[in-house]
């Protein structure tokens, strides 16, 4: 196992609708966290990196202002992003310059407010993370775009809208035990049920994709703290190792997209990297965090992943092969759908779910048998970025 | 300028590409090919990222293709709330060409599958804008 690279604190704000504070408080929350958990002070850490989608901020360069409110000036700090992915890509820098040498301790912070604007306008500023000159035009929106792989995924692999349903169902069981997720009611077949005007979560959004299958807007902050072997071995007791990273891009035009029913491409070579950076393969992965910002995107990414063959996804959410009690435990923290989905915020909360498991510090999440390797996949847009993260412990 | 014209609402003023439009006024739905490497493009692109040259020309787009996927929208972002529903698709045909658009309101929902053969063609909002849309072939 590679050991150069560490995660030595990690952090988390709850994550809410309608945070009561401003961007700076909100990271104060999940910064404070990572910086008890790893016993340091700002004069210890060397640079700070600062992850978002920056259409929902009022707020020009956040980098600096969130710097200074975290104490954590004069080092040097940045501006990293890649939507829904942001914080997992500046986990992917942080490791970068510590591996190079230039840095021992950097804190990447993912943060954001998404309450600052309307679900409308939030809507259309997911649709410009698409392709704006040729798709936006059409009226596009996040939830479109992942139906479009879901209709010709089901078309073609039999996935049924109960399988969809199941994958919600999997998520809310772990938001209920969650605090920090933003929605924490079980969810029942009958909220699903057609045609029921109580059954909240049957309406269609995008078909054949409903309320259900879609995750919630959320305002958030993670924090997650990295530093090299030296370090890691001086403030930490139970260092997780970054042992695999991997990253890719696609197309953002539906029309370049090669094919919808093979799910992301950007999750299969991510994972393929990051796979063999760390010498493991699927079947070692004892815990994941998977990107279910949409039920259908929690199926792709079990094969992109590897965890099933193309088209087999649906078996692991018949089988209950991904509760926390099956074969390959995935989104045991609620996922996207039950935490809610602060874009900057959210894969720092992947990360910091998987360091938590390695420690055997989950609470009532926790996987059995002591698990030692874990995964994080994080996407950003529509399989624009993709971004998968092996971790793994002493 | 011209590019304003294009799909509901347009996002993008200035193109090298706004011809597109021109043409779409036309009744031709075309992409872009190169002059120097023959590379084919849709959406049209004013460069070629095969061999870096700017000199492309403009070609017509296939008549028939299939519908590969798509989606029935019931919800929509700012700026086009009056239009849901509405199905947006994409259009397979062949030789690496494919077209996202939406579907035409006179096709009902039952009649839209996955592979049905397809056509596409400009059609005029009543604002002006101007736009192209998929119908049953």
């Amino acid at each position: 196992m590679k050991k150069e690279v560490a995660i030595i604190g990690v952090g988390q704000s709850s994550f809410v609708r309608g945070y009561e504070g401003s961007i700076r408080e909100l990271a104060f929350e999940a910064f404070r966290e990572a910086m008890q958990d790893a016993g340091l002070t700002q004069k210890e850490v060397d640079a700070s990196i600062f992850c978002s989608a920056p259409e929902y901020d009022k707020q020009r360069s956040p980098a600096g202002v969130l710097a200074e409110y975290l104490g954590l000036i004069p080092q040097p700090t940045l501006y990293v992003e890649t939507v829904c992915s942001s914080s997992s890509t500046g986990i992917r820098v942080a490791y970068g310059m510590i591996k190079s040498g230039l840095h021992d301790v950097v804190v990447v912070l993912g943060f954001q407010k998404m309450s600052e604007i309307t679900s409308a306008e939030s809507q259309e500023r997911m649709g410009r993370g698409a392709d704006i000159q040729w798709e936006a035009p059409f009226g596009t929106m996040m939830p479109a775009y992942y139906a479009l792989y879901a209709q010709a995924y089901m078309a073609k692999h039999g996935l049924t809208h109960d399988d969809l349903m199941n994958v919600r169902i999997k998520s809310s069981t772990y938001g209920v035990i969650n605090d920090r997720a933003v929605y924490r009611k079980p969810v029942k077949p009958e909220d699903f049920k057609q045609g029921d005007p109580e059954a909240k979560m049957a309406g269609p959004v995008a078909w054949p994709l409903r309320v259900g299958d879609c995750c919630a807007n959320a305002d958030g902050s993670s924090c997650i703290i990295l530093a090299n072997a030296e370090k890691a071995k001086a403030f930490s007791k139970k260092p997780v190792w970054v042992i695999g990273i991997g990253a890719a891009s696609e197309a953002v035009n539906m029309a370049a997209r090669p094919d919808f029913t093979k799910g992301l491409s950007v999750g299969y070579a991510a994972a393929a990297q990051a796979y063999k950076m760390a010498g493991v393969t699927a079947k070692e992965v004892k815990v994941a965090e998977v990107h279910d910002c949409f039920t259908i995107a929690e199926i792709m990414a079990y094969e992109g992943l590897g965890f099933a063959s193309t088209g087999e996804g649906k078996q692991l959410i018949r089988e209950k092969a991904t509760y926390k009690e099956g074969r390959i435990p995935v989104n045991v923290d609620g996922g996207l759908l039950s935490k809610g989905h602060p874009i900057g915020a959210t894969g720092g909360s992947q990360i910091r779910t998987i360091v938590l498991q390695l420690r055997g510090e989950a609470g009532a999440m926790q996987v059995a048998g002591e698990p030692d390797i874990g995964l994080v996949h994080n996407i950003g847009g529509v399989g624009l970025y993709g971004n998968v993260t092996i971790l793994g412990r002493d | 300028m011209g590019f304003e014209k294009f799909g509901r609402k347009s996002f993008t003023a200035i193109t090298k590409t706004a011809k597109f439009v021109d043409f779409l006024t036309e009744g031709k739905i075309k992409g872009t090919v190169c002059k120097d490497c023959r590379a084919k493009y849709f959406p049209p692109r004013a460069d070629c990222a095969k061999c870096f040259s700017k000199n492309m020309d403009w070609f017509d787009m296939p008549e028939r293709g299939k519908l590969e996927t798509f989606t029935t929208a019931y919800y929509a972002p700012l700026g086009f709330e009056a239009d849901p529903p509405y199905t947006m698709g994409v259009v397979d045909f062949g030789d690496g060409l494919k077209l996202f658009a939406r579907l035409s309101k006179i096709l009902k929902p039952e009649e839209v599958k996955v592979g049905m053969a397809v056509t596409v063609q400009p059609i005029k909002y009543d604002d002006g804008q101007i736009s192209f849309e998929i119908l049953k072939a």
